[in-house]
C-alpha cells in the first residue's frame, strides 16, 4: 500500500458489466493501471475493448443501470472513489479530474454560448460571480490559443471549427487546473494538421500544470508521439503494459504484435498487410482461457483453458516495469 | 502510365448560395471543386488525399454521376459522360461503381444481404438472368470472404468489417471496370482495416479493376496507390507517383500534411521535424485569391496573392531528371524530406 500511495490514480481489479435484455456484457474484466503526476498513460484498444468504459468508471459518469461496477477499487490521491457519495464525487469531478471527449460538437451545449459553458465551471465550483467567470473564460480561451477570445466568448459552439471546438473542450477540462485529465480519443474526429496542433497544446498544458494524462486512443501513431507508458486492452482486460519505447521495439503479446504489423506505414511501401484474422469477441460470450486465443497464431491448448495472468516481463536492459498477459510472452518477444 | 480509362479535365462543382424565400437570388457559391484534372490508367490505383472540406468526396460523386459538374469533362474511354442521360448513362454507370465510407448507413437495414448485393441486377438485368442471381450473389459473398450461407441475413447481424465487405460485393456485382472508393476503411478498427485493404488489393488483380481511392489517411493511401493527388480547397495541389509525393514532396501543403502524420515509432519523436500549420482551412465559399494555401503558408509572398499557381512541373525542376520533377502547384516549390 505504501509504495502505491504516491500514484495519482490507481485502478485495481476493476470489473464492469452491462445488463441488457440479451444477456450480461462483460465490458471490463479486471483492469489494473495507474498514472503519476506528469505522466502520460496511453490506453490502446479497438472498439469494445473496454477502454472508454474504464474511463467512465473513473470519472463516475458510467450509465448505471444498465452498467454496474461489480468489483474493484479506484484510488484517486489515495481515496477510493467508489466508496464516496455522489455529492463528494461531484466535487472531485472538474476540480480533481476532468475529461475531454472525442466529439466536441455533441459534448457542448448548442444553446449556450461557449463563455457561459466555460464560466459555469467557476460559478459552480468556485462560487464566482458571472462577471468574474466571464473574464476567466476569456483568459482560458486565450490560454488554449483561440484567436480573438474577447469577441468569440459570446459565440455558440456551431460558430467554431472542429479544431477550435476541441480547444474549448480542453479549456473546459483545464479550467480548475485538475491533477488528472482523461482524454478519450481527443483528436480522432480532427484532420491531421489540426490534430497536430491540438496534441501539441495538450502536451504543453500538461507539462505546465504537471498533470497526469490518460490518453485513450486506437491510433498507434498518436501513442508513439506522446505516451510514456502504454496499456493495451482487449476484451475488457489489459493484455500488455510497457514503456513506450520497449513495446514498439518488441511487443510481448501477440495481439500487440498483430496490431503493430497491421498498420500501413507512411515511410514504407509494403506488400500485403498483416491482418489479424477473425473478429473481436462478443462481450456476452468471451472465449474461455485467453480471450484472444481464437485469433492468435500462437495459441496452444493451455490458452483455451487457462486465463493468462498479467505476468512480469523481464529481460536484460529493461529498467522499468513491463507486463504481458500471454502464456508465451517469452516466445512472442523473441519474434 | 497505362492507357487512361478515365480522363478528368477542368472539373468544377459550385453549390449556389441563395437568399430570399419566394424570389431566390444567388448571392454566391460554395466552390467545392474548382478545377480538377487527372487521369486514371487501366488497372491503376489513384489515391486522392485531403482534409475534410477539400472537395474529395464531391469529386467521387461526380465520377459516378451522383452529382452533375458545373463545368468540366469526365471522359470514360474517350467519351464525355457528364452530358449523358437515359440509356447511355445507365450503360456507363454499370462500369463505374462506388464503395461508400460508412458501412452502417450505406446498407438498407430492411433488406437481406442477398437483396442488397443482388439489387444492381434489378437495374441491369442483362448482367444476370433471374434464375442465376442467387448463385451469383453467393459467388460474390465467397469472393469477398463471407460465408455464402449468410445470404438471408440482415446487415445488423454483421460487424463493421463484414458490412464493408458486403458494400464491396455490391460494388463488384456488375463487374465494373472502375471502382470509386470513398474512405472505404476509415470507419473500421485497425485490425479489421488491414483485412479490407488486403481484400481490395486481391480484387484488383483478380478482376483487373481500376481504383480511385479517396481517403484522409496518408499511410493507407500510400500503401494502396500507384499515384497520388493531394487536394486542398477544391484543387489538386500536387500529384505524382507514391514515391514522388511521399519521399520528394515539393508543395508546402503536402509537406505540412506529411509531417503532421503521427508515425508509429517513438524513436522518431525527438528528431522529426514538425511543420505545424496555423489556423484552419478557409471557407470554400470565399477562397483566398491566387494560391488558396497562401493564408496558411510560411513561404507566401505577394506573388501568391496575385497569381494562381498552375499544376505543372515547377520551373525550378523543369528539364531535371528525378523524383522531384513532378506536378506541383506552387510558385516557390522546393524539395523537402519530411517522412523519416
Amino acid at each position: 500500500m505504501a509504495n502505491t500511495a504516491s500514484k495519482l490514480l490507481e485502478v485495481r481489479d476493476l470489473h464492469v458489466e452491462f445488463r441488457t435484455r440479451d444477456g450480461v456484457a462483460k465490458a471490463v474484466n479486471g483492469v489494473d493501471y495507474g498514472v503519476d503526476a506528469g505522466e502520460t498513460l496511453a490506453v490502446l484498444g479497438e472498439s469494445g475493448s473496454g477502454k472508454s468504459v474504464t474511463a467512465q468508471a473513473i470519472m463516475g459518469i458510467l450509465d448505471i443501470p444498465p452498467g454496474r461496477i461489480t468489483s474493484g477499487e479506484i484510488l484517486f490521491q489515495g481515496q477510493d472513489l467508489l466508496k464516496l457519495k455522489e455529492d463528494e464525487r461531484r466535487k472531485i469531478r472538474g476540480a480533481g479530474m476532468a475529461m475531454i471527449f472525442q466529439d466536441a460538437l455533441s459534448s457542448l451545449n448548442p444553446v449556450l454560448s461557449v463563455g457561459d459553458q466555460l464560466g459555469e465551471m467557476f460559478v459552480v465550483h468556485r462560487g464566482m460571480s458571472r462577471k468574474d467567470a466571464r473574464a476567466k473564460s476569456v483568459e482560458l480561451m486565450d490560454r488554449v490559443r483561440i484567436p480573438a477570445a474577447k469577441e468569440r466568448v459570446t459565440q455558440y459552439p456551431h460558430q467554431f471549427s472542429g479544431g477550435m471546438r476541441q480547444r474549448i473542450m480542453i479549456a473546459m477540462a483545464m479550467a480548475l487546473e485538475p491533477s488528472l485529465i482523461i482524454a478519450d480519443e481527443p483528436t480522432t474526429a480532427l484532420d491531421v494538421t489540426v490534430q497536430a496542433q491540438v496534441m501539441d497544446l495538450l502536451a504543453e498544458l500538461q507539462r505546465e500544470l504537471n498533470m497526469g494524462l490518460i490518453l485513450i486512443t486506437h491510433d498507434l501513431g498518436v501513442v508513439a508521439d506522446v505516451a510514456d507508458t502504454i496499456a493495451v486492452m482487449y476484451a475488457g482486460r489489459i493484455v500488455e503494459k510497457a514503456p513506450v519505447h520497449e513495446i514498439y521495439k518488441a511487443p510481448a503479446h501477440p495481439y500487440t504484435k498483430g496490431l503493430l504489423e497491421s498498420i500501413p506505414r507512411l515511410d514504407q511501401k509494403g506488400q500485403d498487410l498483416f491482418a489479424i484474422k477473425g473478429l473481436p469477441p462478443n462481450l456476452m460470450n468471451i472465449p474461455p482461457g485467453c480471450a484472444f486465443n481464437p485469433r492468435c497464431p500462437m495459441a496452444q491448448d493451455v490458452c483455451r483453458t487457462d486465463v493468462p495472468p498479467l505476468a512480469t516481463v523481464t529481460y536484460e536492459g529493461l529498467t522499468a516495469e513491463r507486463r504481458s498477459a500471454c502464456h508465451f510472452w517469452k516466445e512472442t518477444l523473441r519474434g | 502510365m497505362a492507357e487512361p480509362i478515365l480522363e478528368v479535365r477542368g472539373l468544377v462543382k459550385h453549390y449556389p448560395l441563395t437568399q430570399g424565400i419566394l424570389i431566390k437570388r444567388q448571392i454566391g457559391a460554395v466552390k467545392a471543386v474548382d478545377g480538377v484534372d487527372f487521369d486514371l490508367g487501366t488497372g491503376e490505383t489513384l489515391g486522392i488525399v485531403g482534409e475534410s472540406g477539400c472537395g474529395k468526396s464531391t469529386v467521387a460523386k461526380m465520377l459516378v454521376n451522383l452529382e452533375r459538374p458545373t463545368a468540366g469533362v469526365i471522359r470514360y474511354k474517350g467519351e464525355d459522360i457528364t452530358r449523358l442521360s437515359g440509356r447511355a448513362l445507365k450503360a456507363v454507370r454499370r462500369n463505374i461503381q462506388m464503395v461508400f465510407q460508412d458501412p452502417y448507413t450505406s446498407l438498407n437495414p430492411r433488406m437481406t444481404v442477398g437483396d442488397i448485393i443482388g439489387e444492381p441486377y434489378e437495374i441491369h438485368p442483362e448482367v444476370a438472368p433471374k434464375g442465376d442471381r442467387r448463385r451469383k450473389v453467393q459467388d460474390l459473398l465467397d469472393v469477398v470472404g463471407l460465408n455464402p450461407e449468410y445470404i438471408n441475413r440482415y446487415p445488423h447481424q454483421f460487424s463493421g468489417g463484414q458490412r464493408q465487405r458486403i458494400g464491396i460485393a455490391r460494388g463488384l456485382a456488375l463487374r465494373p471496370e472502375i471502382i470509386v472508393a470513398d474512405e472505404p476503411v476509415s470507419a473500421l478498427d485497425v485490425s479489421v482495416q488491414a483485412q479490407v485493404v488486403n481484400l481490395l488489393d486481391k480484387l484488383q488483380s483478380e478482376f483487373e479493376l481500376s481504383y480511385v481511392f479517396i481517403a484522409h489517411d496518408l499511410s493507407i493511401v500510400r500503401h494502396i496507390s500507384d499515384r497520388v493527388g493531394v487536394m486542398y480547397l477544391g484543387r489538386i495541389v500536387e500529384t505524382g507517383t507514391d514515391a514522388e509525393i511521399y519521399e520528394h514532396p515539393t508543395h508546402p501543403y503536402t509537406q505540412a500534411l506529411l509531417s503532421a502524420v503521427p508515425v508509429p515509432d517513438p524513436t522518431a519523436r525527438e528528431h522529426r521535424e514538425r511543420i505545424i500549420l496555423s489556423g484552419d482551412v478557409p471557407s470554400p465559399a470565399n477562397p483566398p485569391s491566387g494560391c488558396r494555401f497562401r493564408t496558411r503558408c510560411w513561404k507566401a509572398q505577394e506573388r501568391c496573392a496575385l497569381e494562381v499557381p498552375e499544376l505543372a512541373v515547377p520551373a525550378e525542376f523543369r528539364g531535371v531528371e528525378g523524383p522531384a520533377a513532378h506536378d506541383s502547384a506552387c510558385h516557390f516549390a522546393e524539395e523537402k524530406h519530411v517522412v523519416p
